[in-house]
């Protein structure tokens, strides 16, 4: 097994609502100690419904917010939480949920892409230009979007900028916050084959967050699956769809639509048969 | 005779570069205690063409049809004020954004009181009465204690249960539903989903489910159209549809479900070969 891009150990997150006159302070374990390691170009996706504490995890490991406590490791090395060095912000990116929220509508999509650089390098303005027209076409927008505004795009060609604004400066592994779920079935395939796509060709590593199990299945090499803040189930792909373990893992699988020609039979007679 | 019957519905916008056709010619029929599913992506025309019956676009939209009727009245002769008579009642709608869709000024116990008494003329304690009941028929249980709860106080999943409330809190003999689980976890899809199926027989009511999830489809539908473009592709019940698809554009969606997938690659809509002909059924 090659070294881990990303190792955590332990990792906690508490917030604590301000408490008041007579009133004591609330505390909430978003995330109750979670533990894992990623090989590079592996895909670790992280399962849970709303509340469980998935985007606090992935808002910690991409050191936005500091964890209570617990460890972080990337590419082996420390990661002091309260002190983040420019040199450990590059090596993390994320894609965030909701395309439309995530760019800056007075910014131009060769500058949004270009930004990164100019906040993080010393590339002079043409050779930053031409990486940023690189990217764009890599991710398979043409060089004619290059000088439009957000607004003049479709959810799933921001979701494309977004990722390739993420993958500017050359990240040790990625986050991807729900990437797909705000997006239409056949443009959500589009983005996962992309996603596929540039993993192969820059053997870059994913942590993966959503609540699809369909979209899990396809992308993921292991899963981790989250509820109430602690890890219930983490294994490879085949072992948590092949045998789930959990009661609640075996709940989210029950929950996930059947599209299959027996399950609409079963439903049918099901349904004539209540009606008769 | 069917519920809700049109024939050869156009809507179409004016730009500023012209006329825009979002719905071209769409026939579309509901019979009573029928779960009918609208399928198409975003742009397809589905919403637009559900929101003319409501008669809820804007100024700029233009709507033709040869036929529009409910029940055998004419839903495009009909004054506006003999139309709000029936829209709300008897045809009832629920959107995507269920915590967009509720006042955020107004309690939730409000909104569905204000629905009791503008259709029903049910006042005071008799409408906070029927209020509970009504959450209590939609799976929430402490219903007295919610109903002076704001939208913002609530998940999600809790405020589609209000929408769906209010909308059958008339007992409507149809039930609109825009993409009802669009913005719900799989957990609470699930129980949004049975809640409608399970409402929908109880009551016999007719059902339009507007959606992009052939998850969706295959786990409520008897019936399905399959919109593009404003055109509809294809129309079948909803076995034949997924045992055997007729048009490109079906099989296309169907096989971008990630489930699906055939060896490392999704195929997607574009890999398909269709032309979204007019006069496709």
């Amino acid at each position: 097994m090659s070294a881990s891009v990303l190792e955590v150990r332990n990792l906690t997150r508490d917030y604590i609502s301000s408490g008041g006159f007579l009133r004591p302070a609330k505390v909430v374990h978003a995330v109750k100690g979670v533990d894992f390691s990623l090989a590079k170009g592996r895909t670790l996706a992280v399962v849970g419904e709303s509340g469980c504490g998935k985007s606090t995890l992935a808002r910690m490991i991409t050191l936005i917010d500091p964890p209570t406590s617990g460890e972080i490791l990337i590419d082996g090395k420390p990661v002091d939480a309260g002190h983040v060095t420019h040199e450990m912000r590059q090596k993390v990116q994320i894609v965030f949920q909701n395309p439309y929220g995530s760019l800056n509508p007075r910014q131009k999509i060769g500058d949004v892409l270009a930004e990164p650089l100019l906040l993080n390098t010393k590339m002079s303005a043409a050779e930053r230009r031409e990486r940023a027209m690189a990217m764009l076409l890599k991710v398979g927008l043409g060089a004619e979007h290059f000088n439009r505004y957000p607004h003049m795009f479709s959810g799933g060609q921001r979701q494309r900028i977004a990722i390739a604004r993420a993958l500017m400066l050359n990240p040790s592994f990625l986050v991807l916050d729900e990437p797909v779920s705000a997006l239409d079935l056949s443009v959500q395939a589009q983005i996962l084959n992309l996603l596929k796509d540039l993993q192969d060709e820059f053997g870059l590593t994913y942590v993966f967050i959503s609540h699809d199990l369909s979209v899990v299945r396809y992308i993921a090499d292991e899963v981790m699956v989250m509820y109430f803040g602690d890890v219930v189930e983490h294994g490879s792909r085949e072992d948590v769809f092949g045998n789930p373990q959990h009661s609640y893992t075996k709940t989210l699988f029950a929950a996930t639509p059947k599209s299959d020609v027996e399950s609409i039979r079963q439903r049918i007679a099901k349904k004539a048969a209540l009606a008769s | 005779m069917p519920l809700l019957e049109i024939k050869n519905l156009t809507v179409s916008f004016d730009t500023s570069v012209g006329l825009f056709k979002a719905v071209d010619g769409i026939d579309v029929s509901v019979d009573a205690r029928e779960v009918l599913a609208i399928v198409g992506e975003s742009g397809s025309g589905k919403s637009v063409a559900m929101l003319a019956v409501m008669g809820l676009l804007p100024s700029t939209a233009t709507v033709t049809a040869d036929k529009m009727e409910f029940e055998g009245l004419d839903l495009l002769a009909m004054s506006p004020a003999e139309k709000r008579k029936i829209i709300g009642k008897d045809i009832a709608m629920i959107f995507q954004e269920p915590i967009a869709s509720l006042n955020p000024c107004f309690t939730v116990g409000f909104q569905i009181e204000e629905v009791l008494s503008k259709h029903l003329g049910l006042k005071g304690r008799v409408a906070r009465q029927r209020a509970v009941e009504l959450l209590h028929l939609v799976g929430i249980k402490d219903g007295a204690d919610r109903l002076n709860a704001f939208p913002h106080q609530m998940s999600g999943g809790q405020c589609q249960r209000v929408m769906i409330a209010m909308a059958i809190s008339c007992n409507p003999k149809l039930l609109i539903a825009d993409e009802p689980t669009t913005a719900l976890d799989v957990t609470i899809q699930k129980q949004i989903l049975d809640l409608l199926v399970r409402l929908q027989a109880e009551h016999g009511m007719g059902l339009i489910m507007i959606t992009h999830d052939m998850g969706v489809v295959a786990e409520t539908a008897d019936r399905v159209i399959v919109q593009y473009k404003g055109h509809k592709m294809e129309e079948a019940d909803v076995l034949s549809l997924f045992e055997n698809p007729k048009s490109n554009y079906t099989r296309a969606l169907l096989s971008a479900l990630p489930e699906n997938a055939v060896g490392d690659r999704l195929p997607t809509v574009s890999d398909f070969v269709f032309e979204p002909a007019p006069g496709v059924a």
